[in-house]
C-alpha cells in the first residue's frame, strides 16, 4: 500500500499528537466522540471535595467507554475549573455551552454555584446535571438533581429521632445560609407534626470555627438532641467542641444531615462516635456493588484510603442515567435528554435510583447511619426503597399535591 | 455566670493569640502583614508532619513552629520586607503575594504533586491534629466544667503575651525595639542596628504566629486557606487596642472576646459578631489611634 503526501502527513500528525498525548488520543478521532462538560473547582477552597466528584464523573465515563461508549460514540470529558468561585462557574459554563456546543454538562456543587449557572442552562437549553444534595425550592427544566431533597434526608429521620431514639427536646443548628434554613424550615414542621418540640434555631457564620458559645447553649439548653445542618469546615470544630465541653453523644446525639465520611475522617473519628447522619448512601452500605465500586473509585484515583460518600456516589451514577436516557432519545440533545431520563432507573452502588417523571429529582432512599470509631457508619434504620423527591417539601408539597411538575412550577400554589 | 465569662476568656485568647504576633510586626514595625495569617497556617501545617512524621505530640510541636516560622519570618524580612520600611501599601500589597505563594506551596506541596509526589499532611485537603489524652475533655474547676483544652490555650496565651511584655521592656532587644518605634533614624544615630534588630523582631512576630497556628490545629480542621480570615481579626485587634501598645491589643482582645461571647450567648452568634464589628467601628470613630496609644511616633 502506498501512501500519498497529504494522507503520510496527516497520518504522521494525528500519531505524533497520539503519542505526544496518550490521554487525548480520543480527542483525536472527534467524530466518534460526544463531549460533555464536567464543571467542578479544581482550585481554591472547594477543590478538595470538586476534585472527587470530577474524579467520579471521569471513572464512570471511562467505564462507560470502555464497555463500548454511548450510542456507539466514545464520551469526551472536558473538565473545566470554577475555582470555587461562583461568577467563574458561569463564565466556564458559558465557555461549555456556547463555545464547544456540549449538550450536557455535570457539575456544581454548591447551591450558589448551581444558581450561577442556571440561567445559561435555560437560556441556551443545555442540560445540567447536578450531584449534590441541597435545598430544594427549585424546578428547572433544564437541571436534573441527582442528590437528596429536604424530604428525603428528614422525612424518616426526624420520625425515627422521636420515635426510636426517644427523643422530645430538639436543638437546631446550621450554618448561615439557604442550605440550613430551608432544611430548619422542614425539620420543625416535622418536629412539630411528630409531637416533639424544637427549643432553639441557631445559626453560626458559614466557615466559623468558633463553638464555645454555641456548645455552652447546646449544653444549657435543656435539649435531649441535636440536630445540626452545619456545613464545612465547621463540622469539624463543631464535633471537637462538643466533646471538649464534656458533652456525649450517648446522652445528647448529633443527628447531622451534611456530617458525611470526609468530614468524620477529618476531625478524628473519635469524636462523632455515637451520633447519627440521614444520607441515601454511605460508603458502609453492605452491597456487592458498593463494595466493588469503592474499589475501582480507589484503583482510579491511585489512592487505596480514598473515601467515597454520597454525593461522590451520585457523581458517578448520574453519567449511567445520562447514557440510559441518550440510549432512549437516540440523540445527544438537551430535549432528547430531558424527556429520555423522566423514569429512568438505575441500579447505582448504594441501591437503586430512579428519576423521577415530573421534577427531574431522584428517587433515593433514605438510610440512617451511626458512627463508628473507625470512622465508618453503621446502618441503624433504613426506609427498605427509595421515595419520591418533593423540592417543594418545606412549603407543603406533597405526592398527591406537586408544584413542581413536567410543565415547570406552578407557582400559584407557593 | 462564671462559665460565660471563661468563654468570653476563650474567645478573647484566640484573637489575643493571632493579634500578639501582629501587635510585634504591625503594631512595632509599621509593616502591614497580610502573610501573618499564613504563618499561623504554617505554625498549624508544623503541628500536623510533625504529628504525622515524628510522632510528636502537640506540645513539642509548639517551640517546632516557633523555630520555624520565626526562621521564615526571618527570611522574609531579608529578602523583602526590608526594602519597603515606610512604605505602608507596599508592604500589603507584597506580604499578601506572600501570603497567596505560601498557600499554593502548601497545597502543591512545594510543587512536588507535579511530580506525581505527595507527602502525607501536606495537599489541598483538611488536616487534623490529635490532642494529647490530658487536654482532652472537661477539668472541674470552681465546680464547673470547663473544656481542658480551652483552659491550656487560656494559659499558654497569657504565657505568650507575658513573654512578649518581657521581651519589648525587660531585655536589651527591647530597649532598641522600642526606640525603633519611636524614632527609627534617632535609634539608628545612638547606634542601634536597626536592620539587624528590625529582622529579629519580625521573626519574633512571625514565630509567635506560629505558636498560634499549632494551639488552633488542636480544636479545628487544618487547611491551606485557614488562616486568610485570621489576618482580619488579627488587625482589628491591634487597631482598636492602639497600634504600638502590647497593653492595648491584650486590653481590646480581651473586651472584644468578652462582647461577642455575652452577645452571642443572650442574642445569637450572627448577633455576636456583629456587634464586635460595631464595637470596633465606635472604638475607631471616637479614638481613631486606638484605645491606647502613644503620641510622637
Amino acid at each position: 500500500m502506498t501512501l500519498k503526501r497529504r494522507q503520510f502527513l496527516t497520518t504522521a500528525a494525528v500519531s505524533a499528537g497520539a503519542l505526544a498525548l496518550p490521554g487525548y488520543i480520543r480527542s483525536a478521532r472527534a467524530a466518534e466522540t460526544v463531549q460533555v462538560g464536567a464543571l467542578y473547582s479544581q482550585t481554591g477552597g472547594l477543590s478538595v471535595v470538586e476534585k472527587m466528584l470530577a474524579s467520579a464523573v471521569q471513572l464512570a465515563a471511562s467505564e462507560i467507554n470502555a464497555a463500548g461508549g454511548v450510542l456507539g460514540r466514545q464520551i469526551e470529558v472536558i473538565v473545566e475549573d470554577g475555582a470555587s468561585d461562583p461568577k467563574t462557574f458561569a463564565e466556564k459554563a458559558q465557555k461549555l455551552v456556547i463555545r464547544d456546543k456540549v449538550e450536557t454538562v455535570f457539575g456544581c456543587h454548591t447551591s450558589a454555584s448551581r444558581k450561577a449557572v442556571l440561567p445559561i442552562f435555560e437560556r441556551r437549553n443545555a442540560m445540567l446535571f447536578y450531584q449534590t444534595h441541597y435545598e430544594g425550592f427549585e424546578c428547572s427544566r433544564n437541571v436534573v438533581y441527582l442528590g437528596a431533597v429536604p424530604n428525603q434526608q428528614l422525612s424518616n429521620y426526624i420520625p425515627w429521632i422521636i420515635n426510636t431514639l426517644g427523643k422530645k427536646k430538639f436543638f437546631i443548628v446550621g450554618s448561615n445560609y439557604v442550605y440550613p434554613r430551608e432544611m430548619a424550615k422542614v425539620s420543625k414542621s416535622l418536629i412539630e407534626a411528630g409531637g416533639a418540640e424544637w427549643v432553639a434555631d441557631e445559626y453560626l457564620e458559614l466557615g466559623h470555627s468558633e463553638w464555645a458559645v454555641m456548645v455552652n447553649k447546646i449544653k444549657e439548653s435543656g435539649a435531649d438532641v441535636v440536630l445540626s445542618h452545619v456545613v464545612g469546615d465547621s463540622i469539624i470544630s463543631f464535633y471537637r467542641e462538643f466533646r471538649n465541653q464534656g458533652l456525649s453523644h450517648a446522652d445528647l446525639p448529633i443527628c447531622a444531615t451534611v456530617t458525611s465520611e470526609i468530614e468524620i475522617a477529618a476531625m478524628g473519628p473519635e469524636y462523632a462516635a455515637g451520633s447519627y447522619t440521614s444520607f441515601p448512601y454511605f460508603m458502609s452500605i453492605d452491597r456487592p456493588e458498593n463494595k466493588s465500586f469503592i474499589q475501582r473509585y480507589r484503583d482510579f484515583v491511585n489512592d487505596q484510603k480514598a473515601i467515597t460518600y454520597h454525593s461522590l456516589e451520585a457523581a458517578y451514577f448520574q453519567l449511567f442515567l445520562w447514557k440510559q436516557a441518550v440510549e432512549k432519545a437516540g440523540d445527544f440533545t438537551a430535549d432528547g435528554i430531558r424527556e429520555g431520563i423522566r423514569g429512568q432507573e438505575y441500579d447505582a452502588p448504594g441501591g437503586p435510583v430512579k428519576v423521577d417523571a415530573d421534577n427531574l429529582h431522584t428517587w433515593v432512599t433514605p438510610n440512617i447511619g451511626q458512627w463508628q470509631p473507625d470512622g465508618q457508619s453503621k446502618i441503624v434504620d433504613s426506609y427498605g426503597q427509595p421515595i419520591k423527591p418533593l423540592p417543594y417539601s418545606g412549603y407543603g408539597e406533597t405526592a398527591e399535591n406537586l408544584f413542581c411538575t413536567a410543565a415547570g412550577l406552578d407557582s400559584s400554589k407557593l | 455566670m462564671f462559665d460565660i465569662l471563661f468563654i468570653g476568656l476563650s474567645l478573647s485568647s484566640i484573637l489575643l493569640l493571632v493579634a500578639l504576633g501582629l501587635a510585634v510586626t504591625y503594631g512595632a514595625m509599621g509593616i502591614i502583614n497580610m502573610a501573618h495569617g499564613e504563618m499561623v497556617m504554617i505554625g498549624a501545617y508544623v503541628a500536623v508532619l510533625s504529628n504525622i512524621w515524628l510522632g510528636a505530640n502537640l506540645l513539642l510541636a509548639i517551640p517546632l513552629a516557633f523555630l520555624v516560622t520565626a526562621a521564615l519570618g526571618y527570611g522574609l524580612e531579608r529578602l523583602v520586607v526590608r526594602r519597603l520600611y515606610g512604605r505602608l501599601l507596599d508592604t500589603l500589597l507584597a506580604t499578601w503575594g506572600i501570603a497567596i505563594l505560601l498557600q499554593q506551596a502548601i497545597r502543591l506541596e512545594f510543587g512536588l504533586t507535579f511530580f506525581g509526589i505527595h507527602i502525607e499532611g501536606l495537599g489541598s485537603g483538611l488536616q487534623n491534629v490529635p490532642v494529647p489524652q490530658f487536654l482532652q475533655g472537661t477539668l472541674g474547676l470552681f465546680g464547673l466544667q470547663l473544656n481542658s483544652y480551652r483552659v491550656f490555650i487560656v494559659l499558654v496565651t497569657l504565657a505568650l503575651a507575658g513573654l512578649t511584655w518581657f521581651t519589648l521592656y525587660r531585655t536589651p532587644l527591647g530597649m532598641k525595639v522600642r526606640a525603633i518605634i519611636r524614632n527609627p533614624q534617632m535609634a539608628s544615630a545612638c547606634g542601634i542596628d536597626v536592620k539587624a534588630t528590625n529582622a529579629i523582631t519580625f521573626a519574633l512576630g512571625s514565630g509567635l504566629a506560629g505558636v498560634a497556628g499549632v494551639l488552633m490545629a488542636g480544636f479545628r480542621s487544618v487547611s491551606p486557606d485557614m488562616g486568610a480570615t485570621m489576618v482580619v481579626d488579627g488587625f482589628m485587634v491591634v487597631v482598636t487596642g492602639g497600634v504600638g501598645s502590647l497593653l492595648g491589643t491584650v486590653a481590646a482582645a480581651g473586651i472584644l472576646g468578652e462582647i461577642n461571647a455575652l452577645v452571642a450567648i443572650f442574642f445569637n452568634e450572627i448577633a455576636g459578631r456583629a456587634s464586635v464589628l460595631l464595637v470596633v467601628i465606635l472604638v475607631i470613630l471616637l479614638r481613631p489611634a486606638g484605645l491606647f496609644s502613644f503620641k510622637g511616633r
